[in-house]
């Protein structure tokens, strides 16, 4: 086949990609906040926090290998930065003029905390807050990052690593009750500067806001994707050898996508804290963090679309299920992670393109182009 | 040192490409590689030989950096690389081709060359690299040196075995080294594939060094300008083929058999 063929011309998004985008943007700005109440949108609006971490699996995971266990930190620590300003808000010296320090949140005045601890001080400013939530758990990534893939830590050493992270992480923020809200998590958050986030309209605007953040960052992994270091990170998971010795730095390709997945996952957090109004220890530990992978091999860890539409059904079964079978649910998930592995693993995203998207194409175009024998389904570029 | 055992190399102008000296590596005490000394002259083809378990391909894997010696040294146009990581090493001009077919599986055979294009090697450079118009002629010049240039499109897993070898091949064609490593290029292939790799590597090595390991003694003899003899990890005997093979030590050790 000659140069202008499907793989050798690099679009953007092939007119497939952009067709699965326009599908996805309609389900979340006007099929799902017409046909839900509130508080059901709301719902959904948490449930897609979610998705900015499994999106961030998909690149990490999915295109990179590298499995981490512990997205729940970044996705935690986005959270607790933003849930850090809106508690310091909510902590004026009116509203607090009870305690014996008024002016500092209230879990540090019932631990005798009797001035706001430095950390706490950036989160006065609103732009502060906004950097923060993005650079902490960045660079907190980097710095696990390059400790370990400099050091060739990869694989299931490194899986147990970030799962490590994660628990520490978690007995700190539970220990630290005076200057983290402990097992409580920081909660009683009302404005964002001045702006109250507890109404019905505000909850509605938040939740486009959050989908537009997140169709940006389904953009931002796609030009990642697409670009060479898109196809680099799937060269390293094939063969890590034969990428360092074509000459490249190996560790910092894998560091740049374990960034790339911490960053998402911190903007997730971010909204999760504005959209529920609070953020707690129970979002940072293993069990949310393995819980995030699973929507991510659910969906198909190998695409963008799919890690979103895993996300969201698993987490309409849970709640679906929960309301009505609570001791099961766990049961449940547990068996559709071992469904997935065993019987489709490409995910959800694998068997649309194995059964379904052959179908449209067959209908759309009656005589099938040779191109399938070229492109196979399940190709990592898709 | 480097003016005793290189007369004229103090001007810093080193007269050959690579000089490997003492070079020994011991794992928990066992010298795979034991005070191995050779030098190779710009343009020159050597092969190196020798009995399985001789320190053939750890030989290539202490020069590409994959493996690191415990001393001796290892100086390519005059720079020591012993000490360079090794993206480093390739970048300096050292290009490495592994004993099975190395090559990205899931990538097509045009993503896999365009991988191995010397340009965007950074983080930044790979996620601002364009696929412009050098790229793509560069590809499918070497493409069409490979005999692959009907196969762009096709994923890299679907190829036949030879195909895999040319590909890798391919691959460091691009990154253009001007020491170029062969690891056991014609290992596994039918005779055809084999006659068209001996012309390949023919038209390939114009302007570079090349080091390749082989077995096949028609191929070694029909490439080859100076052979090295490894044994148990020591130099055994250096110098033309015609030499080597008369050599009753290698006769003894190795061609005999």
């Amino acid at each position: 086949m000659t140069s202008p063929s499907p793989r050798t011309d690099n679009p953007f998004m092939t007119p497939t990609e952009w067709a699965y985008l326009a599908v996805l943007c309609a389900l979340i700005f006007v099929l799902l906040p017409l046909a839900l109440d509130g508080f059901r949108l709301n719902l959904v609006g948490k449930y897609l926090t979610y998705a900015f971490v499994a999106l961030g699996l998909a690149i990490c995971w999915g295109y990179c290998g590298i499995l981490s266990l512990g997205q729940g930190v970044f996705f935690g620590l986005g959270g607790y930065c933003m849930a850090m300003y809106l508690k310091l808000e909510a902590s004026s010296v009116e509203n607090t003029r009870i305690q014996s320090t008024p002016g500092i949140p209230d879990f540090m005045d019932w631990n005798q905390v009797t001035a706001l601890p430095w950390f706490w001080t950036p989160f006065k400013s609103l732009p502060l807050t906004l950097i923060a939530v993005v650079l902490v758990p960045t660079l907190f990534a980097f710095v696990v990052g390059a400790a370990m893939f400099k050091r060739r830590v990869g694989g299931t050493y490194f899986a147990i690593i970030t799962q490590a992270i994660a628990a520490i992480l978690t007995i700190l923020i539970v220990g630290q009750q005076g200057y983290t809200g402990g097992i409580n998590g920081i909660t009683d958050l009302r404005t964002l500067h001045g702006w109250d986030i507890r109404t019905d309209s505000a909850k509605t605007l938040l939740y486009f806001v959050n989908g537009g953040l997140l169709v940006a960052c389904v953009l931002a992994a796609q030009f990642v994707k697409r670009s060479k270091l898109g196809r680099i990170l799937v060269a390293m998971r094939d063969k890590e050898d034969r990428v360092r010795f074509s000459g490249y730095g190996v560790a910092s390709f894998k560091i740049f996508a374990f960034c790339l997945a911490a960053a998402f996952a911190a903007v997730g957090g971010a909204m999760f804290t504005l959209q529920v109004g609070f953020m707690s220890p129970s979002f940072v530990g293993i069990v949310p963090s393995i819980e995030m992978v699973i929507y991510a091999a659910i969906g198909g860890r190998l695409s963008l679309f799919g890690a979103i539409y895993g996300t969201l059904l698993v987490n309409w079964a849970k709640t679906t299920f929960s309301e009505s079978f609570p001791e099961l649910w766990l049961f449940g998930l547990g068996a559709l992670f071992i469904a997935v592995v065993l019987a489709f693993p490409d995910g959800l995203a694998g068997l649309w393109r194995r059964h379904v998207a052959p179908l449209l194409t067959r209908r759309a175009k009656a005589p099938m182009p040779q191109r399938a024998a070229t492109l196979p389904k399940g190709a990592p570029a898709e | 040192m480097n003016a005793a055992i290189l007369p004229g190399a103090s001007a810093g102008q080193p007269d050959f490409l690579l000089a490997v000296e003492a070079l020994t590596v011991s794992f928990d005490g066992f010298k795979a590689v034991n005070d191995v000394s050779f030098y190779v002259d710009p343009d020159e083809i050597r092969v190196i030989i020798g009995p399985n378990g001789a320190g053939k391909t750890t030989v290539l894997d202490l020069i590409c950096g994959r493996t690191r010696a415990t001393s001796g040294s290892i100086k390519y146009k005059g720079s020591e690389l012993t000490k360079l990581s090794e993206s480093a090493i390739v970048q300096a001009g050292v290009g490495r081709k592994f004993q099975t077919p190395s090559i990205y599986d899931d990538l097509s055979v045009f993503e896999n060359l365009e991988i191995s294009y010397p340009r965007g090697r950074s983080v930044w450079g790979a996620l601002t690299f364009k696929r412009d118009a050098a790229v793509r002629d560069r590809i499918h010049e070497v493409a069409e040196m490979i005999f692959l240039k009907d196969h762009l499109s096709k994923r890299a897993e679907f190829l036949s075995h030879g195909q895999k070898q040319w590909l890798e091949i391919g691959m460091l064609l691009i990154q253009d080294p001007e020491l170029l490593m062969l690891d056991e290029p014609v290992a596994g292939m039918s005779v055809a594939e084999r006659k068209k790799t001996a012309e390949l590597l023919h038209q390939i090595i114009k302007g570079r060094s090349v080091l390749v390991i082989e077995h096949d003694m028609k191929f070694v003899e029909d490439i080859a300008h100076r052979v090295t003899v490894l044994h148990q990890g020591k130099v055994l005997s250096e110098g033309s083929m015609e030499r080597v093979k008369n050599d009753p030590k290698v006769v003894d050790v190795y061609l005999g058999h």
